[in-house]
């Protein structure tokens, strides 16, 4: 899993039909200092993220299956969480809100 | 999953059996800003993909179970057409941001 922010909604009128009535968000990947570095990714919405918001991103298709419980689920990327905070070494290094403040 | 553009398809006359009847495009992946993102790949299309559009497209075992047979030589599919997404600006160059 890594971190990540919401960009935004992806629309796909057309699509196959395991993603009918799932929502997809495009996530870029950040690191825990809340650097952008991507890449960004289409993911299936499991928490009800908003834009902005930090998540947990689950990047691997047998797990992936296994959180929609389907097994023949075409998916590989899924939002399993959604990050209120990240400490590290006493620090907050990133928060839901976007503020990161030390916090020692 | 990822975004990506059709560029162009692909004929291939011989080819894994199991690869017959599938329809077979060169898609250049894109960022949140639609900008190319890595070498283009040639992807199975279940969400009837024609040249210029953008789409969804999955890598990996999964691509196959996109497919009606899944279990097929297949490593990217598209599978939805999208008509509107979320744009971010572009990511900084990759030896700017540091890092891995």
């Amino acid at each position: 899993m890594y971190l990540a922010r919401v960009i935004g909604p992806v629309v796909t009128p057309v699509q196959h039909p395991f993603f009918e009535g799932r929502t997809l968000l495009l996530v870029r990947r950040v690191e825990p200092d809340g650097r952008s570095t991507g890449p960004d990714r289409v993911a299936v919405d499991r928490v009800g993220a908003g834009i902005g918001d930090a998540v947990l991103v689950l990047e691997e298709g047998n797990s992936a299956r296994q959180v929609v419980d389907d097994m023949k689920a075409p998916l590989r990327s899924v939002i399993v969480g959604f990050v209120d905070e990240v400490e590290v070494d006493g620090k907050i290094v990133l928060a839901a809100d976007g503020r990161a403040e030390d916090r020692r | 999953m990822r975004l990506g553009r059709v560029v162009g398809r692909v004929v291939a006359t011989v080819r894994a059996r199991d690869l017959d009847g599938e329809k077979l495009l060169v898609v250049q992946p894109l960022d949140a800003a639609r900008r190319p993102a890595g070498p283009a790949v040639v992807a199975c299309d279940v969400a009837q993909s024609g040249l210029g559009d953008v789409v969804v497209w999955v890598g990996g075992r999964e691509a196959a179970l996109a497919l009606r047979r899944t279990f097929v030589p297949v490593d990217a599919t598209i599978v939805g057409h999208v008509e509107q997404a979320a744009e971010a600006p572009p990511l900084p160059p990759r030896d700017a941001r540091g890092g891995k």
